[in-house]
């Protein structure tokens, strides 16, 4: 029986026959299906995911003219852990000039908010610097991490020592406590750059302290479109689901607890995101073909729902990309593919 | 670094090598979803909408209209100049093109 080349979440390669391949391709919907309580893929999509999946191209690409817009989280970081001696500013111009960037990212080295703050001015600066010498949009991104915000780390009592000490009230004034500290900070750094000529601010992995993650993300993003109308603001989230580590915790009148990608879209809409970047993470002991066609069923949700452009978060670990610092041009090519074709994305 | 590549070959707009940097500031100036930004990017450019991905008719037009290239020439307009460029051809405000404006008392 033919054998088709492919790999298991983590990279490693693995030959599945054409009847593993369809299974998974089946099974990785339903599970989405189930889990999110939405549809699984249409017959016609499984087939086509299908058809990528046994190309026999090593690297394959969207058909002409589905190309969509691609924005990035953490690009002058992923230069430096190569360890490429450049300084953010020709990061960003090799983005541009040598690697067809549609959006430049300028991010800092310790990628959150709360550092962010108090070196903010010279942040400053460099991003004018960035912005004279570059010509396509340039977002400024970091992380609330609310994280930062617990002892050791921070100034409120950690909810992870909490939880087990059974001081839940405690956790979770915590949790309140953190979100408002990150809010400020979200707004303080966030303004500071928009004022210096950032094209959009980015609030990156969104929601992965949880909950209270994913509310200082909603309410500064509130605010910063309040006090700049024009402002554009991507937003992208950490997982699939919205972890429910205070449990509680709700924006307009919606519990954040669990809500999967097709739900956050419409609390971002109304928070005033412009740009959402929806997460669907990698099962690593999974193959490939189940872990996109489970990706897509997610993603393919949360684009009907949109009215606003969806960006799908399709690094390392999500969206159907294989957990490993080199990606794989074979699955990375193929997902990128599927990814674009089957929901008709905005961008990546 | 490998991710970043793939997805502009298999899937992006080609950023400044075509228009993808210009259909992108539909989607964060006007919140356009893709179809849209790519149509007004396409009429204000007077091209088809297939052209904004081929690098060579985008060189053309991106010459013509002053939006800056990947390989500019002497005096042709790079990096603030275009984007001063980008800004009036697509009808829409760009942050640091306003703010250069107010610091240069221009």
């Amino acid at each position: 029986m033919e054998k088709i080349l492919t790999r298991y979440g983590d990279g490693t390669p693995v030959e599945m026959s054409v009847d593993d391949i369809r299974r998974d391709l089946e099974e990785g919907s339903e599970d989405a299906a189930e889990r999110g309580r939405i549809s699984t893929l249409a017959k016609d999509e499984l087939d086509h995911l299908f058809d990528i999946f046994s190309s026999p191209h090593r690297f394959i690409g969207v058909e002409p003219g589905k190309e969509v817009v691609l924005s990035y989280d953490g690009s002058p970081i992923k230069m430096l852990r190569a360890q490429v001696n450049v300084d953010r500013l020709q990061c960003l111009q090799i983005y541009e000039k040598l690697l067809g960037a549609d959006t430049l990212e300028m991010g800092h080295m310790d990628y959150s908010f709360k550092p962010i703050k108090p070196i903010v001015t010279y942040e400053q600066p460099l991003l004018e610097q960035v912005l004279s010498v570059t010509t396509a949009p340039v977002f400024y991104g970091a992380m609330p991490n609310l994280g930062l915000y617990s002892q050791p780390d921070g100034p409120f009592p950690n909810p992870s020592e909490l939880i087990p000490q059974g001081k839940i009230e405690e956790a979770m004034q915590s949790y309140e406590a953190a979100v408002d500290d990150a809010v400020a900070d979200i707004v303080y750094v966030s303004s500071a750059m928009y004022e210096s000529g950032a094209d959009a601010i980015i609030l990156d992995t969104v929601g992965a302290a949880g909950d209270a993650d994913f509310l200082a993300g909603l309410k500064a993003t509130a605010i910063l479109k309040e006090k700049y109308p024009g402002i554009c603001i991507e937003l992208g989230m950490a997982g699939e689901f919205v972890l429910g580590m205070h449990s509680e915790l709700t924006w307009e009148g919606v519990r954040l607890a669990g809500l999967y990608a097709h739900e956050q879209v419409k609390l971002a809409e109304k928070a005033g995101v412009t740009i959402f970047g929806p997460v669907c993470n990698t099962n690593t002991s999974e193959s490939t073909p189940w872990n996109m066609a489970r990706a897509i069923t997610f993603m393919k949700a949360c684009c009907e729902e949109a009215t606003i452009p969806v960006h799908v978060n399709m690094g390392m670990g999500v969206g159907g990309m294989t957990v490993n610092d080199h990606p794989p041009l074979d699955v990375a090519s193929r997902a990128s593919k599927a990814m674009v074709e089957i929901c008709r994305l905005d961008g990546l | 670094m490998g991710m970043a590549v793939t997805h502009a070959i298999a899937s992006g707009m080609g950023g400044m090598r075509a228009a993808g940097d210009l259909v992108a500031r539909m989607q964060i100036s006007r919140g356009m979803k893709i179809n849209e930004a790519k149509a007004y990017v396409a009429e204000k450019m007077k091209v088809a909408v297939s052209d904004l991905t081929d690098p060579v008719i985008m060189n053309e037009a991106r010459e013509d209209l002053n939006l800056g290239l990947l390989h500019p020439h002497a005096g042709s307009p790079k990096c603030m100049e275009a984007k001063f460029n980008i800004a009036e051809l697509l009808d829409i405000d760009i942050n640091c093109v306003n703010r250069f404006r107010e610091r240069a008392s221009l």
